[in-house]
């Protein structure tokens, strides 16, 4: 299969489902000629025009707010925040609107709504270009949240994403925009929301990971299989709803379980999935649940301080050789 | 373009004059529903600015849209809800409009058009804006109503989202409905501005200072600003000044109002205004007045005894409809 990138895989996503359906239509800043602040949307102004490309001004909650009123006459917008920091700015319209409108008025009411966003750090952006806020909408019932790692994902999932009824925030760790991989051509089918992907098989220990740390997990397990620990890696792709399943089925096997997640360490998703594992199967586990995610501190700029903040494959590496009695 | 036509039949006048009677019994049947306790959680009470939603929703075609706020039951009422099923809701009843789910604060009919009042002061803007859109986007020459309140319009949402629609010219009509007070703070003390209104001057769009207690006129600016916006020409911004009669909500017992104001605007009363307008060109007789307030009565009666006697919800509702 051709390798594209994952910048070009969302992009034929987008290109495929605004063929295929009159109602998709994009909606942010400087998504037009210029294509997005980092290309996603390049070239789909010429090929759609304005009135499907909806250039903004720099009013996120007024737009999303807007995206919310396009859903509920059938539209479906898929709408680019620039970098997830800016999330802050349109929490009233996903949280109190978007996310309640179906449960408020039942079947009256809808919002297929896709807010897509770069998350994370690793490029030196800084405190407020940096974050990963996906627990603040995991938290919130009737949002949905995405975060594929892949080209192959991020294009099945965006699929999927648009063509669900439901407001879905799709993540998109700013460190995978280049990275390359196999990916369906057109026609391809969505990858159905809320199903992890056992991205490794392994017998001794679970490393579950998403985004950018799916990769940084796999190349763990590249390093630990050399000192002879079979690490099996779970990509959780949707972070709501979670796929306990795919997880619990992974622990009963292994008995050990690690989680990287980028975000801070309290309040957050890999504290969810942690504590769901102790409720479900206490008695599989060979040890403690080990957490490798950023400490309770902002990103910082400096790429020195920035590494020594945000997990990475080493950390994920050390925590599960030490949970399997490796040092 | 030709003037817009905004001389009413008779018969529609007597129904603008009805809607604004039904929407105060209405209002009245949740205050004593209150006192009762069949209404448990908040209700914000809409009487005093029967005008202001009558003269704007009597401006739109059947297949519009509008959105509402906190204080929507009269917006919802206008529209021609079902005063059965609202006050259902309010009772928090299966058979209201949400099933219980959103209490006095979230009715929403879109059957009718009427896309959900706003629990968020400023929360229904950019949405009314995003309807607009939907509609562009359909290519429908359909126009959209946005009620808010004057405290909205220091909210960031509503800046956001005129702007958005005026560089759109986006078919949305911005109405606020400009009752003078906050729970407690004044207009004056909260806003920059003497009139709302003002403001439509930096998006670039009409802005109309109306009497918000006289339905007729009302009505006449709604219908400019709805043929504007449904000729693609744009949104405009109407300011109607009105008042609330009630204190913020049934929870809260104290008025920080001064008694004289209150009383000076309750003698600008919407209704019997209107009703001396009907009076003064024979429109209305007091046998038809009457029979008008007697039907109006026993809709209202229908309505409390299908709120009390609707059965509450089923606890699994509360885990029902969280996705769609």
């Amino acid at each position: 299969m051709r390798e594209i990138s994952y910048s070009d895989a969302l992009r034929e996503a987008l290109q495929e489902e605004m063929s295929r359906d009159s109602e998709v239509l994009l909606i942010g800043e400087d998504i037009g000629t210029y294509g997005g602040a980092f290309g996603v949307t390049r070239g789909l102004l010429d090929r759609f025009g304005p009135d499907r490309v909806v250039e903004t001004p720099i009013s996120e909650g007024g737009f999303v707010g807007m995206a919310v009123g396009a859903s509920l006459l059938g539209a479906r917008p898929v709408v680019e925040i620039m970098f997830m920091d800016f999330m802050t700015l349109v929490v009233d319209p996903l949280v109190n609107q978007a996310a309640k409108l179906h449960y408020v008025y039942g079947e009256q009411a809808a919002c297929p709504l896709v807010v897509r966003t770069p998350s994370g750090g690793g490029r030196s952006y800084g405190p407020t270009h940096s974050q990963v806020f996906e627990a603040w909408f995991a938290h919130t019932p009737g949002l949905k949240v995405v975060a594929p790692s892949t080209p192959a994902d991020a294009k099945g999932l965006m699929k999927a994403a648009i063509r669900d009824n439901n407001p879905v925030l799709f993540v998109e760790h700013k460190m995978l925009y280049p990275t390359r991989g196999p990916v369906p051509g057109r026609g391809s089918r969505p990858i159905p929301i809320g199903k992890a992907r056992i991205a490794r098989r392994g017998t001794d220990v679970t490393i579950i990971a998403w985004s950018w740390l799916a990769l940084e997990a796999e190349a763990a397990a590249d390093a630990l299989a050399v000192d002879g620990i079979d690490a099996e890696v779970i990509d959780m792709r949707t972070l709501s709803p979670l796929d306990m399943e795919t997880v619990i089925e992974s622990v009963q096997r292994t008995g050990r379980l690690v989680i990287a997640d980028e975000a801070p360490r309290s309040g957050g998703v890999s504290a969810d999935i942690g504590v769901r594992v102790f409720e479900q199967v206490f008695d599989y586990l060979d040890g403690p649940i080990r957490r490798v995610t950023t400490p309770d501190v902002p990103v910082p700029a400096s790429p020195v301080l920035e590494q020594a903040a945000l997990p990475n494959r080493e950390r994920i590496a050390a925590a599960a050789a030490e949970l399997c009695g490796a040092y | 373009m030709a003037t817009p036509d905004t001389n009413l039949s008779t018969d529609q006048q007597l129904e603008l004059y009805r809607s604004m009677l039904l929407i105060r019994e209405f209002e009245q049947a949740v205050l004593a529903s209150h006192e009762k306790r069949l209404v448990q959680g908040p209700a914000h009470t809409y009487i005093g600015m029967e005008a202001s939603a009558v003269g704007i929703c009597s401006a739109l075609l059947d297949d519009d849209y509008l959105t509402s706020t906190h204080r929507g039951h009269g917006h919802c009422i206008a529209r021609g809800l079902d005063v059965k099923r609202m006050l259902a809701e309010i009772f928090g009843r299966a058979t209201g409009y949400c099933k219980g789910k959103g209490g006095s604060m979230h009715i929403a009919d879109v059957s009718r058009g009427m896309l959900g009042a706003d629990g968020i002061v400023g929360g229904g803007i950019p949405i009314a804006t995003g309807a607009a859109l939907g509609c562009r986007v359909r290519q429908s020459s359909q126009v959209v109503a946005c009620f808010f309140g004057e405290g909205a319009t220091n909210q960031g949402s509503f800046h956001e989202a005129i702007n958005l629609a005026a560089i759109r010219k986006l078919p949305v009509v911005f109405v606020c409905e400009n009752n003078h007070w906050a729970l407690s703070a004044g207009f004056e003390v909260t806003t920059a501005v003497a009139n709302v209104a003002d403001r439509a001057a930096a998006y670039s769009i009409p802005g109309h200072i109306v009497d918000g207690n006289d339905v007729l006129a009302v009505h006449t600016t709604a219908v400019e600003a709805v043929q504007r916006a449904r000729a693609g020409d744009g949104p405009s911004l109407i300011e109607n000044k009105t008042y609330r009669w009630e204190p913020h909500s049934v929870f809260n017992t104290k008025d920080p109002r001064p008694p004289d104001e209150v009383a000076e605007w309750k003698a600008r009363d919407p209704i019997a205004r209107f009703r001396k307008v009907l009076e003064e060109q024979d429109a209305l007789s007091a046998d038809q007045d009457a029979a008008i307030q007697k039907a109006v009565a026993a809709l209202i009666e229908e309505a409390v005894e299908f709120a009390t006697n609707s059965p509450e919800p089923e606890p699994a509702e509360a885990m029902a409809d969280i996705y769609a």
